[in-house]
């Protein structure tokens, strides 16, 4: 019987662990390690002298050779890492710049001009022509509870209207109890819970702001994206008040010859409801593919608060009475500018950002 | 919803202008989606029999086909291969238009002439299949040269595509449409007809139905139905089926399908031999059952989910040996489906309560399009007319069935009907516009309100309104329906004013500024997304929490940013790998930290009911730029920063190179922005080399990286604007003086600066202009050369006072260990 080609193996396992211990540089590392595991080793030409065993004895020489292997390259790439980070702290000490002793006027800046984003831009925009319109401007935070999100907006839990808005959830607490915003509409809600607070009512207030929608996006949507939400709450307001406030704003958006018009519609937190159509800005009216030969285009949903929503903030509903309305901000963007794809806006291509002024 | 115009033709009748129609649905919320045209372009369709087939030389994918369709052979160039000579299918000769206006033409391939086309199901717009040509054999006898349309019996006809909106379920079917369109134009509506039971022995004789549950099943209607011929439906009930969008099963299937398109209520057949004791019963389903649904999934049942204030509860239907059969209103289990073989059905037409049929199908992730009504709430009162109308239609098929006499009703809780107050003025201070008492009767009764009562009036809806609510809440609902009615286009506008200014809180004032100032300065505003992978939040932040998305659309987008360097540098190299990388790139967007690692929670009302308070991430609002244009980096960084302080007064923020720097940010290159009160602002610097590594291909360089916290930026800046001293200079000329100061490399410039600027009120200036590290200066110091100037209001300063103020500069220097250099 010979000799098990193994017979030295722990030895010429230990040589092969204090070859990698003794590796000072990386340059060393790269040099040796063909010697240690790779083609050149002792451990190859072990895996090769195997095939003249049994099976038997193969199967298990095969597997203590293994277990060395591991054990060497485990050394190898611990070693590796140790060098990597030696070296790193050596090339970022060599690269060190107190910055408290730049000296402004002595540098020499590259000249280039920017463009603002064209959906912060036409945010301004509508921003400005409701601030015109006597509206304050609020924000909101964009996780939400399910409370603000739902069901402070006349939403139970379960309930088959929450279809109309495919839910991010976050992994926070109980399941399906923190979501990340739907919609803006959950800062209706914390800002009349706030001006019921501090007695502070009325509320005149756009709420502009970034939704999320679990929709695969396409060239109509993205599953991140903004809205504007509108509120009042006021004594004395009625529907008439609503349609006004669209038509105006259409009239100051889209410019004067553009109308607007309501239809019946169906939103859990406001009742009367209405989805509000535009003229459509492509053939202003006339009628083409983009409105379905229909000369509209629809834009948002909007209406009286429910009486629900009232009570769920403790506003008296006998004495103040409100509307809200809501849309796209990305899609006002997509019409102004005639967006074909509206994933262009996520892609931050250079090409495209400038283009705006 | 697909509306088929002849079937809602049958209830009310229509305006012959099909756009008037569409628009009257649209003023009603109706809205129409969607106009198909059924039978169109088929005119010229005829029925030809195919005589031969021969292949062609040089193809194998199409065949010469000779075809008799009444006028002599005709040679067709055909690729499908789901036919045989003597088969009889559809010929578009030359010259027909079939649907989508697709002419028919003369063509020549391979060398021969074809003469027309032969057609799919789904060239006609006949069905979805296009398998191959259309076999007629198999659904008619074939005539040759008959028109397609005629052999079939297919009656032109529209198909409207209607939105039908979530609070409106009664408006879900097609005698509901009917219903309001009749109330818009006056009209009288016609509903369908119905059987009566037949003589003889009670359905009690035979089943048995009982609920055990009353508050999940509000009624339970059975009846039974003997000598049932199971077979197709005709022809005519199929093509109504196909029209709106649904399968021809079988004659029984196929009626308990007209009857929920047609009436809105879903009903459900059992072979009544596979029901133990031919008896119905509802409860709720215990822990440790399971069913079989037709869908062939076994599914545990009463097993509580996810959903906020779900009990698992989980309504069944069980036969006489207590066995679950059903998911109730939701779908059957697979034992007692109606077969070839069925003689005797029982159907079972019910109620069920809105909110368990929603919380079960959501849990089981079934929906069908019984629990889609059920859920958003079906006529109470509908069970039995839908049974009649039921077996009306199974009539027609089968018309020797017999219909037990005395139907079995158990009732158990149904939605109380509320009694909605209208008060004098209610319509005008909702809608601004009065409408009259008696208009306002009209158009409640047209949809069969009832009203009573003199001025104040009291409404009852009717009960297949389960959408009209109980109190004020009732009153916006009964509102909202005579808007409806009256039309919204008649209502009036107004826009209102009131006396409180509109206009930006101060923070979006300044945040506007901050964006206009990075523009300026050359940035180019970007959006990066929110949702980040594992692998990018550990690149940064490999110690930290993260708030994950439970549901994620795809891995990468799963857990949500706590940064947004990675995004932007990410974005800049794609840019730059199209070799536009000379640009800056920037944001001002929300980062967001988990509850664990956040410095102040954010606590809110959240829970069923809002009844708890939970701890949300924090959301920091931040502008990051990236400086990755030639010869960017840390320096033109700090020279950026400086241009953006200048221009929001915060000059005084001092850029302190740290040990420890922000993730992302070079470890030696990078420093924070911060306040006299060490309040950070934010960081400046360069991206750390290993991060573009990691995030892409392109080779190493230098990117400048800004990143300010907008909280702190803006309420500083805020502050500065607030508190502006504007100083008129001083009348006497000041003095300039330079100090060159050996200061130990571990004593930051800025904090030299302001020791010289604080040593005396003569000092007006000082500007840090040239820093010599090198030969002639001792180990672990630099030079530091700054230029100050000099001056006083009420007089030009003296030699003398200049001396003693230069000593006083230099002891003010010496303090932080910095020398005047020889
Ligand atoms: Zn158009």
């Amino acid at each position: 019987m010979t000799a098990s080609p193994l017979a030295q193996l722990q030895e010429q396992t230990t040589d092969l662990l204090a070859t990698v211990a003794a590796w000072q540089t990386l340059d060393e590392l790269l040099e040796g390690e063909v010697f240690v595991t790779g083609k050149r080793s002792i451990l190859s030409a072990l895996q090769k002298s195997l095939g003249s065993l049994e099976p038997e004895a193969r199967k298990g020489a095969g597997a203590q050779l293994q277990e060395a292997r591991r054990s060497v390259e485990a050394a190898v790439a611990q070693k590796r890492a140790e060098l990597e980070s030696a070296a790193r702290i050596v090339a970022l000490e060599a690269d060190r710049l107190d910055l408290g002793d730049v000296v402004s006027s002595a540098v020499r800046v590259p000249y280039s001009h920017g463009h603002p984003g064209i959906v912060a831009a036409t945010q301004r925009e509508l921003e400005d022509v409701f601030v015109g319109m006597g509206f304050r401007v609020a924000d909101g935070p964009e996780v939400e509870t399910d409370w603000y999100n739902f069901e402070a907006l006349n939403i139970p839990p379960a309930h088959p209207s929450r279809g109309m808005w495919d839910t991010f959830y976050v992994e926070l607490g109980d399941p399906e109890t923190v979501v990340l915003r739907t919609h803006t509409s959950p800062t209706q809600i914390h800002l009349m819970e706030a001006a019921v607070a501090s007695d502070s009512l009325p509320i005149h207030s756009v709420m502009p702001g970034r939704c999320y929608r679990r929709d695969t996006p396409d060239a109509r949507h993205l599953a991140a994206f903004h809205q504007i939400e509108g509120l009042v709450v006021d004594r004395g307001i009625t529907f008439a008040d609503l349609a006004g406030v669209i038509d105006t704003f259409t009239k100051a958006y889209f410019g004067a010859d553009m109308q607007s018009r309501l239809r019946p519609a169906f939103f859990p937190f406001t009742e009367p409801s209405a989805e509000f159509e535009i003229t459509c800005t492509i053939c202003r009216g006339e009628g083409c593919r983009t409105c379905s030969h229909t000369g509209w285009i629809e834009l948002g949903g909007c209406g009286m608060l429910d009486p629900a929503v009232l009570a769920a903030v403790g506003i008296d509903g006998d004495e103040w009475s409100g509307f809200a309305f809501g849309f796209g901000i990305d899609r006002c963007a997509q019409m102004r500018h005639q967006i074909a794809d509206m994933r262009a806006l996520i892609e931050n291509d250079v090409r495209f950002l400038r283009q705006l002024s | 919803m697909k509306i088929p115009l002849s079937w809602l033709a049958e209830f009310v009748d229509l305006p012959a202008d099909l756009d008037a129609l569409i628009a009257s649905m649209d003023d009603l919320g109706l809205v129409v989606e969607g106009v198909e045209r059924i039978g169109e372009g088929l005119e010229d369709v005829i029925v030809a029999r195919v005589n031969t087939i021969t292949p062609i030389e040089g193809a194998d994918r199409i065949r010469l086909i000779s075809v008799d369709a009444g006028n002599g052979p005709l040679d067709i160039v055909c690729g499908a291969m789901n036919f045989a000579v003597g088969n009889h299918v559809p010929l578009a000769p030359v010259g027909a238009v079939l649907p989508g206006n697709f002419v028919i033409a003369e063509r020549r391939m391979k060398g021969v002439i074809s003469n027309g086309m032969l057609c799919s199901a789904r060239e006609l717009r006949l069905s979805e299949d296009h398998e191959g040509l259309m076999l007629l054999d198999a659904l008619i006898t074939p005539v040759i040269g008959e028109k397609l349309t005629s052999a079939l019996g297919i009656v032109p006809d529209v198909v409207l595509d209607v939105s039908i909106e979530g609070n409106r379920p009664d408006a879900w079917s097609i005698v509901g449409i009917a219903r309001d369109l009749a109330a818009r134009f006056g009209q009288v509506l016609r509903l369908p007809a119905t059987a009566l039971p037949d003589d003889g022995a009670p359905t009690s004789s035979l089943a048995t139905a009982t609920i055990a549950v009353p508050d999940l099943c509000g009624r339970l209607t059975l009846s039974v139905l003997t000598d049932v011929v199971v077979g197709p439906s005709p022809q005519h009930l199929a093509q109504r089926l196909t029209m709106a969008g649904m399968r021809p099963i079988s004659n029984v299937v196929d009626a308990s399908n007209l009857v929920m398109l047609e009436l809105g209520q879903p009903t459900h057949p059992y072979d009544a031999s596979l029901v133990a004791g031919s008896s119905i019963g509802v409860r709720r389903a215990r822990s440790g059952e399971s069913l079989q649904t037709l869908d062939d999934v076994t599914r545990p049942l009463a097993q509580p989910g996810r959903g906020l204030g779900d009990s698992g509860d989980d309504c069944v239907i069980v036969d006489g040996d207590d066995q679950v059969i059903g998911l109730a209103g939701i779908m059957g289990g697979a034992s007692s489906e109606i077969s070839a073989a069925t003689t005797t059905v029982l159907l079972e037409a019910a109620f069920f309560d809105p909110m368990t049929i929603a919380r079960s199908s959501k849990r089981h992730g079934l929906r069908s399009e019984a629990s889609n009504r059920f859920e958003r709430g079906v006529d109470p009162e509908l069970a039995l007319f839908a049974a009649a109308r039921f077996v009306e239609l199974l009539r027609q098929s089968s018309p020797t069935l017999h219909w037990m006499s005395d139907p079995l009703d158990v009732r158990g809780e149904t939605p109380s009907v509320p009694s909605v107050t209208l008060r004098p003025g209610d319509v005008q201070r909702s809608l601004g516009v009065t409408i009259d008492e008696s208009e306002v009767r009209r158009l409640l009764t047209s949809l069969d309100f009832t009203v009573t009562g003199e001025s104040t009036l009291i409404v009852t809806p009717p009960t297949r309104r389960l959408d009209v609510r109980d109190g004020a809440a009732g009153r916006a609902d009964v509102i909202e329906e005579i808007a409806r009615l009256y039309s919204y286009s008649r209502l009036p506008r107004h826009t209102p004013t009131w006396p409180q200014p509109g206009g930006l809180s101060d923070r979006q004032k300044m945040r506007r500024r901050l964006r206009d100032v990075l523009v300026d300065l050359g940035v180019n505003e970007a959006w990066t997304p929110t949702l980040g992978s594992d692998e990018d939040f550990a690149l940064l932040h490999p110690n930290e929490s993260r708030v994950r998305v439970t549901n994620p659309l795809a891995s990468e987008e799963s857990v949500l940013r706590r940064s947004m360097i990675l995004g932007l540098v990410r974005a800049w190299a794609r840019n730059a790998e199209r070799g536009l990388g000379d640009v800056v790139l920037g944001e001002i967007g929300v980062v967001f930290t988990h509850p664990d690692d956040a410095t102040t929670a954010r606590v809110v009302r959240g829970g069923n009911g809002g009844s708890v308070k939970l701890t949300l991430p924090s959301e920091n609002e931040r502008a990051t730029i990236i400086l990755g244009r030639s010869g960017d980096d840390a320096t033109s960084a700090v020279a950026f920063w400086n241009a953006v302080a200048s221009r929001l007064d915060l000059h005084d923020v001092v850029v302190r190179s740290t040990s420890e720097v922000a993730a992302g940010l070079h470890p030696t290159r990078a420093a924070s922005l911060e306040l006299s009160t060490g309040e950070v602002l934010g960081w400046v610097g360069e991206v750390d080399p290993a991060l573009l590594g990691q995030l892409s291909t392109i080779a190493a360089r230098r990117l400048g990286v800004l990143d300010l916290d907008l909280d702190v930026v803006i309420k500083t800046a805020l502050e500065r604007q607030a508190n502006q001293y504007v100083a008129v200079p001083s009348r006497f000329p000041s003095a300039a003086l330079d100090l060159a100061l050996v200061t130990p490399q571990t004593v930051h410039a800025a904090d030299v600066a302001q020791a010289l600027r604080a040593a005396s009120e003569l000092v007006q200036d000082v500007v840090l202009f040239d820093v010599y590290q090198g030969p002639g200066l001792p180990q672990g110091t630099r030079s530091l050369a700054y230029a100050l100037c000099l001056g006083a209001d009420d007089r030009t300063l003296s030699e003398r006072e200049l001396g003693d103020l230069r000593a006083q500069l230099i002891a003010a220097a010496n303090a932080l260990g910095a020398v005047l250099r020889a």
